[in-house]
């Protein structure tokens, strides 16, 4: 990060006015709408959150729902009435996936947020303040760290009741620590930097350093953790609901969508294949998304 | 360079405690705990269950508990005459169910001397016989997926570098992204769906050799068709992130002085990239050493569930299903300390190879 977010040159253009050059975060978001690749993620993304959380309105309009047998098993893709065919008794998959989609997402965003806010807590006071408190949160990441993350969620996800909410609660709270580790280097690197010194040196306290001063200068770093950290998740609560220890049936979810798919496989193909490629496609576009904001924020991209 | 490994060795120590007061906490946290899982049958009494209770010694207060766990309890509470009931006791009561009788002495050695206790199923046997007879598989499948993952991911990555910008440096780059975002899961289904079965028929579905788990097993080269399908799926993660980092390795090599020297006394192209580039855009890979520990032990917990692999990971998830306590935490354990091995070993590679590491 070459200068400082919100400080903005004043230059002189040819007819002598002043003239204000954008910010950091504006040129940003001019690369990221310039960016196809990133923009089509973006797109992508919005059509199957509003598809998922629409379900309502497009169960309403083809006269389906997600939860009662509505016509023979095993129906084919393609059968009028049902898009995507049916399962194996007969509820009408299109439905379900959506339903499916809203609790995936949900958890995803929801916990990615929460390891957020426990990661860039955590890192600006072990980086900003250092000492015996970064000492003791390096040993407890190194900690967390070590023990796999698949293992240490089903650990907690088998052992107390699995739902959503203690999938959110258990994926937020172990899965902060490569976003406080980030957040910690980069606060580092800050805190010696002069405008932090000359904020200090105006009379700003440790708290208006960290969060005015400091925090908005990581706001790439952020962002692209988020997007990155969002797919992970849904990645891992897949997984968990896919070994049966993640959100329970009849509450469909793409794992455990994937896991009754699995029984009967040969029969019903068309099941096997959208839930596991709607998470290909979200977590796909989440790293698409994340790699663009990375160039996007990028000070040394040549526009 | 002794320091260094000795001073790696020390640091991890804080670590496993830190580690196993967490899954220790974690599973006392559980609603019902050992006592539920052991009596789920409704024909038990209140009185044996209570009993019970006291043998597994639920009711003490956690840091007995923990104690009881990591160190054994042959020493809290001990028989000194060898009559065969305890007449000695510290830290926890010599009548613990209040029958006024003492109870026999411990026979835990407690975790940090190899007793991970007794499984709840599998014939009560002791946890780490139980895993130890299941690691084979899974190392077959975890060594066979990082020497596929190596073999394929290092020249893919150097062939991407060495033709930067061109469409093989594309194409990987948009397979790599492709793979990395590709549920595991689902690979193993999709695959299993193509060739398996009903589908090209062209491989086992599954099942390494049987549900056969000791002896009776053909060796390794007899069966190799049982295990591509699940290697691959292992393998599929590395590939991407090998290939990707061998790549940025072998670029940050390409822009050093030496290479430019190689270049200005006149060898060829070729003899540049593998005789001066290759040798030293190896030495990151060392690093990834930790981190692909993680990965083979989350991938086999997912693969052999999907392949019917007879190996620790599908033990993981059929004792967490189960909630045979000592079995899970054992495994959580092991894995953890493989987990620390993995990251030690990267480290020590690393301070080996570049002496500045040992420095710091």
């Amino acid at each position: 990060m070459s200068s400082p977010v919100g400080t903005r040159l004043e230059t002189n253009n040819v007819a002598g006015e002043a003239q204000v050059s954008p910010s950091l975060l504006q040129l940003a978001l001019r690369r990221l709408w310039r960016d196809r690749l990133s923009m089509a993620a973006i797109g992508m993304l919005l059509f199957l959150t509003l598809l998922c959380f629409g379900a309502p309105v497009i169960n309403f309009l083809t006269g389906t729902n997600s939860r009662n047998i509505v016509a023979d098993s095993f129906l084919p893709p393609l059968t009028p009435g049902h898009i995507l065919g049916t399962d194996d008794i007969g509820r009408d998959h299109l439905a379900r996936l959506l339903e499916a989609g809203q609790v995936s997402l949900s958890i995803g965003f929801l916990a990615a947020l929460m390891a957020l806010a426990i990661g860039v807590t955590v890192g600006l006071l072990s980086g900003f303040i250092g000492g015996h408190l970064d000492d003791g949160v390096i040993w407890f990441i190194t900690t967390l760290n070590s023990i796999p993350l698949l293992f240490i969620i089903l650990l907690i996800a088998a052992f107390l009741s699995p739902n959503a909410t203690t999938l959110i609660l258990a994926l937020g709270l172990f899965g902060w620590t490569g976003t406080a580790r980030l957040v910690r280097g980069e606060a580092i690197a800050l805190r010696e930097r002069e405008f932090i010194i000359s904020a200090r040196a105006s009379g700003a306290g440790n708290l208006r350093l960290m969060f005015a001063h400091v925090l908005p200068n990581q706001l790439s770093i952020i962002l692209i953790n988020l997007a990155i950290d969002i797919g992970i998740i849904i990645l891992v609560e897949a997984t968990l609901s896919f070994l049966g220890f993640g959100v329970q049936p009849p509450q469909p979810t793409w794992g455990n969508m994937l896991t009754e798919s699995r029984s009967f496989m040969y029969y019903g193909p068309h099941l096997v294949f959208w839930p596991g490629f709607l998470i290909f496609v979200t977590v796909l576009c989440l790293y698409v998304l994340g790699d663009g904001l990375r160039d996007a924020f990028d000070p040394t991209t040549i526009d | 360079m002794t320091t260094f490994v000795i001073r790696r060795i020390l640091q991890a120590i804080p670590t496993l405690f830190g580690i196993s007061i967490l899954v220790y906490a974690i599973m006392l946290a559980t609603p019902g705990g050992p006592v539920a899982a052991l009596t789920f049958s409704p024909t038990v009494t209140p009185q044996e269950r209570a009993a019970l209770a006291a043998q597994l010694g639920v009711n003490d207060p956690f840091h007995i508990q923990y104690l009881r766990w990591l160190l054994g309890d042959d020493w809290m509470r001990f028989d000194s005459d060898g009559d065969g009931v305890a007449d000695t006791a510290y830290l926890i009561p010599l009548d613990a169910d209040g029958d006024g009788e003492p109870e026999p002495p411990g026979t835990r050695r407690g975790i940090l001397r190899g007793d991970f206790g007794s499984s709840f199923f599998h014939g009560k046997r002791h946890v780490i016989d139980v895993i130890f007879e299941r690691l084979g598989a899974t190392l077959e499948l975890g060594v066979a997926s990082l020497v596929v993952g190596l073999t394929i991911g290092i020249p893919v990555g150097v062939l991407a570098a060495v033709n930067r910008g061109g469409p093989f440096d594309n194409f990987t780059r948009i397979v790599s992204v492709i793979f990395n975002a590709f549920p595991v899961f689902w690979l193993g289904l999709i695959l299993l769906l193509i060739f398996g079965g009903t589908g090209l028929g062209l491989l086992p579905m599954g099942n390494r050799c049987g549900l056969v788990l000791v002896g009776g097993c053909p060796p390794l080269y007899e069966r190799l068709e049982y295990l591509v399908l699940p290697t691959f799926v292992i393998a599929a993660g590395f590939l991407a992130v090998y290939s990707r980092f061998m790549r940025a390795s072998v670029l940050d090599v390409g822009t050093q002085d030496y290479i430019r020297t190689a270049r200005a006394k006149g060898l060829s192209g070729r003899m540049v990239w593998f005789r001066h580039g290759l040798r030293n855009a190896l030495i990151p890979i060392a690093t990834l050493l930790g981190p692909s520990v993680t990965g083979v032990l989350s991938g086999a917990v997912v693969t052999e569930n999907i392949f019917s692999w007879p190996g620790v990971g599908r033990l993981a998830v059929s004792s967490l299903q189960q909630r045979d306590y000592p079995t899970v935490m054992a495994i959580v354990m092991l894995a953890s300390i493989t987990t620390i091995i993995g990251y030690l070993l990267s480290d020590i590679l690393y301070a080996l190879i570049d002496p500045r590491i040992r420095l710091r």
